[in-house]
This record gives structure tokens, sequence and C-alpha cells, in this order.
């Protein structure tokens, strides 16, 4: 076996509970996955099947209840709350469905965000900001607040708050999940774009199975569990 | 990181105007309160002091009768020419003597009338005050001998019945008698007790009891102690005397008084400083319920913001970064009320002095004090909802609709 490439993520035998004693509730029972720098990975799987919480251990939000968790050979378990912050500020970058976006900010600033988290001079930001706006398609639009922005333009706002601290993984909790069909495939081809020309791995929550097909692995979830792939096959032919 | 917090903190009250403005009202009011009441306090008591001092340093003032407490005299027989003369004699610290005796009674000049203090003394009663007559003169020595039917008038008096006239030489009527108006006193003010200094007619002693008193008695008598001499010791030379002069044997108690102005005068300021500090105080108080505001408004707005600060902790703000930026949020607030309140205290306190006729004293200390404090009051008030919007956990904040 040739180990020279570390997975950007690791999960092994990942287990979560919530609550105790009779409340308590397996949300991921034991879970693999690996996932190798510059893919482009879709999760899908019903409401509860644990694709959520997984989403949360993968953006380093949670840790596991039990198993290990290694992003990027790191063991992210043993990190303290403020590691976990910095390695998201460092690493990985989110967009989430309701866009999350600060009102009555403009677009500059809310892309510029994170990188005052991280210290850079006001230059850096702004250069950066600039240069991340105008990948996603909105140079120009820096000085726009989100209530001046379409649906579509303020996710694309948000990709570019995720992509300025050029991470090593995007995670993206169905970002096209509030918007409609020509403009989820805008959103779509801008995520296909940053993974193939700047080697974002992205990790993306959806249910739709066309957004999906966009990726180019698949991960189903069902009842806690990863669904092994040759099941899938069989129900897709059953 | 602190210039990234007062940053994000920046942005923050600018995105939100006018619940900002809203939370620093109750700064800005007990801020202003504060100020206001202090400085207004320390005019006053330079008023005071003024005062006193125009009222003549070195004063005494001999009264007829014990003390009893402060302001109750008990009756005793009052004291005579004589006396005064007796004091003058054998006291060489003392630059004046002023025997005085008073009535209260409406001066008549033509149509216009005015009731006032008619005040029979000698020369040495302007003396002891330090007090000069602007136009005319005062009075002769054979005009206090012979108890001549003339007057020095104070500018009040002036004011309410000759207007703008020239009064000297003019004739006014007190009761029976017709009196001439020689000299008019230069303009003293108001004083400590907020009587009017100025509301007064001196005539000579022996006028006003022969003429309008009908008896020997002189009421007070007021002396000046020479400059650099304590008055202490002159007080106690003075008690000595009258002992004599009264025939009170060794274990009789006083039946006169012999009080110093710089007593009074420390009496009173002492008074209204303690007035001041606790006007101060019932502000502070609402220095701390505007800090409750504060603290009332940074909570909802923590709940009100939850998601955004979800949003903050998931891209990477550290715990401290967020604690960080709501209490530099809260002091900026604070503190800008406070420089509000600054402005509005030093506009409020120079119109009310003016209003209130008090001098208008600026007192860098206290508007320090109360600069610092408003911003303290932000960083106590604004640490505990600072503190519960840190701790929130970044999926749950998230979720927050």
């Amino acid at each position: 076996m040739n180990n020279a490439i570390i997975p950007v993520t690791e999960l092994r035998q990942v287990t979560k509970t919530y609550g105790r004693g009779t409340a308590a509730m397996q949300a991921l029972r034991g879970v693999d996955i690996v996932i190798q720098p510059g893919e482009f990975v879709a999760v899908m799987g019903p409401s509860g099947s644990g694709k959520s919480t997984c989403m949360n251990i993968l953006g380093c939000l949670d840790t596991p209840t039990t198993g290990n968790y290694l992003f990027q050979g790191v063991e992210v378990g043993n990190l303290t709350r403020d590691q976990r912050a910095i390695l998201r500020r460092q690493y990985l970058g989110f967009v989430f469905q309701g866009y999350n976006l600060l009102n009555r900010t403009t677009a500059l600033e809310n892309v510029e965000l994170p990188l005052i988290y991280r210290g850079d001079t006001i230059e850096v930001r702004h250069q950066l900001a600039r240069e991340a706006l105008a990948a996603v398609g909105l140079a120009g639009w820096e000085d726009h607040t989100p209530g001046e922005l379409s649906g579509g333009q303020q996710q694309r706002v948000a990709i570019a708050r995720a992509i300025v601290t050029k991470p090593a993984v995007l995670l993206a909790d169905e970002p096209t999940g509030n918007l409609d069909t020509s403009r989820s495939q805008e959103i779509m081809a801008i995520l296909t774009q940053l993974n193939k020309e700047q080697g974002i791995t992205i990790i993306m929550v959806t249910h739709e199975p066309d957004m999906a097909s966009y990726a180019r692995r698949t991960i189903h979830f069902r009842d806690g569990l990863v669904v092994p792939e040759h099941e899938i096959k069989h129900e897709g032919g059953a | 990181m602190f210039w990234n917090a007062l940053l994000l903190a920046m942005r923050e009250i600018r995105r939100n105007v006018l619940r900002s403005a809203l939370t620093i009202l109750g700064i800005v009011i007990g801020v202003a309160a504060v100020i206001v009441m202090v400085t207004l306090g320390g005019g006053v008591t330079l008023q005071v002091t003024q005062q006193i001092a125009s009222l003549g340093s070195n004063l005494l003032m001999i009264t007829p009768g014990k003390r009893m407490g402060p302001g109750q005299n008990v009756g005793a027989a009052p004291f005579s020419v004589d006396d005064a003369i007796a004091l003058a004699r054998d006291i060489p610290q003392l630059v004046a003597v002023a025997p005085m005796a008073s009535r209260s009674m409406t001066v008549v000049y033509g149509n216009a009338n005015w009731s006032t203090q008619i005040t029979g003394s000698t020369n040495d009663f302007f003396k002891a005050r330090n007090w000069t007559a602007k136009s005319g003169r005062l009075f002769s020595n054979s005009e206090l001998r012979a108890g001549a039917a003339e007057c020095v008038i104070g500018q009040t008096v002036r004011q309410k019945l000759f207007g703008n006239q020239d009064p000297i030489g003019t004739h006014i009527r007190m009761q029976q008698i017709d009196c001439e108006v020689i000299g008019l006193l230069e303009s003293k003010g108001q004083s400590t007790m907020g009587t009017d200094q100025d509301d007064l007619v001196v005539i000579p002693l022996r006028a006003l009891q022969r003429r309008i008193a009908g008896n020997q008695d002189v009421n007070i008598i007021q002396v000046s102690v020479r400059d650099g001499v304590s008055t202490s010791r002159v007080q106690q030379e003075i008690e000595r005397l009258m002992r004599e002069r009264r025939h009170l044997s060794g274990n009789e108690e006083n039946d006169f008084s012999v009080m110093d102005m710089k007593e009074i005068t420390k009496m009173l300021t002492g008074t209204t400083q303690v007035l001041t500090a606790l006007l101060g105080a019932v502000a502070a108080v609402s220095l701390l319920v505007g800090g409750i505001g504060i603290m009332n408004i940074m909570l909802v707005s923590v709940t009100e913001r939850t998601r955004e600060i979800g949003i903050r902790l998931a891209i990477g703000a550290l715990e401290r970064e967020v604690l960080l930026q709501f209490l530099v949020e809260a002091a900026v607030l604070s503190s800008f009320g406070g420089l509000v309140g600054i402005v509005l205290a030093l506009a409020a306190s120079v119109g009310l002095a003016s209003v209130l006729n008090v001098p208008f004293v600026f007192n860098a200390s206290i508007v320090a004090i109360a600069f610092v404090f408003s911003a303290a009051v932000g960083l106590v008030f604004g640490y505990f909802p600072a503190k519960k919007a840190a701790r929130l956990d970044p999926i749950e904040a998230l979720r927050h609709e």
C-alpha cells in the first residue's frame, strides 16, 4: 500500500450519541469515510439518517463520541474548542443552505470576515476578498448588501466567503436548497470549477440527485450508517 | 486582536444605529445628570465663599442672647453704643467697630414705594464690609453725632425707587421722616442666604434710634479684625470684655455670642458640599440604571444575533474574539454615551447656571470620572451578555431562527 497521499479527512468507526440513558439517541453508529484531496463528494440520505451530524464532525464543529476523526492526519477529537476554531479558519470553508450572510453588511465585508479573524491587514483582506468575489462572478458587486442581492448572488457571496481563505476543504450543506434550477446549476458550475481549477476538496450534502450528479462520488447515509456502494447499485437496479 | 474586535464592533454599531442610540440613552442621561449636579453644586459652593469674602473676611458679629444651636437665640439685653465704644478703645486689633440697629420699613419716593431694611449704623459699617460709595458720599462725623436725616442707599433700592434717575440729593420718605439721599453704594449682589445685600437703606445710628426706634438699643455689633491677627484670639478678648461689661460672674454662661464669619463660611460650604455629594449620588443611581439598560439591550442583541454569532464561530472566530467583540461593543457604546452626556451636561450646566444665577465652574475631574465610569459600566454590564455569546455552540447557533 502506498500512503504517500494522506487523506484530507478520515473517519474511523465514528459514533455520535446525543443525550444519555434511556433518552440517548445514536445519530452515527460506526461510520468509516475516507476522502482524498481534490475529491468532490456528494452526501445523500433521508433526514435523520445522520448526514448532518457527520457534516458537523467533518467540519470540526462537533467531535465524535467514539472513534477517530483524522483531518490531514491530525486527530480532531483531542483538540480544544479554540484549536478546532483555528483549524476551521485555516483549512475549512462553509456554505450553508440559508446563505448565512451578515445582513446590512456589504458583500466585501462579508467575504473578508474570515480574514479579519485570521489577522490579515486591510490591504490583503480587500485584495483577497475582491479576488474571491471575482471567482464567483460577482466583480463589481462588492458594495451591495445581501438585501440588494438575489438568492443566487447571496449564495455566491457565501461561496466567496468560504473560499477566500483558500481552504483545503469546502463543506456545503444543501447549497442549492433555496434556489431554482437554473440558479442551482450556476452554483454547481462554480463549485465544479473551484474543485477542478483550485483543487479544493468539496463535500456537499444534497437531497437532489441532479445536484449529486455533479460530484464524482456519492456517499449515502441510512440509519446512522454509510450504505455500502454495492447495495446502492442493487437498490438502484431494483 | 483588539483592533479587529474594535473594527467588528464599530461595524455592528453602524449596522444598528437606532438600537445603538436607544441603548446609550440611559448612559447619556446618567452621565449628564451626575455632571450637572456636581457642576452646579460646585458653582453654589464657590458663590457662597465669594459672597462671604465680599462680606468682609475678618468679620466678627456680636449679638445679644445665648446661642441655642444654629440660629436660635434666647432673648437678652441689647447692647448700647457705649459697648461699641469700649470695644474700639480696649481692643486695638479691631479696625472697625460698627454698632447696628435695624427696622423693616416701606420707603417712598414720588409714586414709587419699596419695602426694605433700614439699618442704623456708623461709617464703620461700610469699613467692616469693604463697602464704598459708587456715587455721592458716606456720612460725616457731625451728621453721625447729630443723627441727621440723611441716608445712603443700596443699588436695589435705587433701582426700585428711582429707575435710571440719579438719586443723589433727592428726598425719600420712611414713615414720618423725610430723608436726603447722600450716597449710593456699590453693588454686592446676593448674599449666601439668598437675600439681596443691595436691598438696604443706611442711616446714622442715632437717627434710627431717635426718630424711628425710639430707644437707645444696639442689636448687633459688627467688628472687623486687622489682617494677620488671629480672629479666635480677638474673639476671646471680645468675650472677656463683654462679660465684664454685662456683669457676668465666673460660672454664668455668656448672654451674647460672637460669631466668626469664617466659621459660617465653613459651615455653609460644608453644607453645600454635602448636598452636592448627595445629588451626585442620586444622579449616579441613574447612571447605574443606564448600565443595566445596556446589559438588557446587549442580552436581547445576543439572542437576536445568535445565528450571526454561529456564523462567526463556524468560520473560525475564537471564543475570546467573540467575547472581546461584544465587550468592545458595549464599552464603545457606553463611552460614546458618556461623551454625548458630557457635551449635553456642559451645555445644560452653562444654561442652568445663568438661569439660577450661579457661577459656572468647570470641574475637569468629575467629567473625567463620569467618562471613565460610563466606560466601566459598559464593560461590567457588557461582560455577561458577551460571555453568553462566546459560549454559544456554533451548531445550535446556526440552527437558530
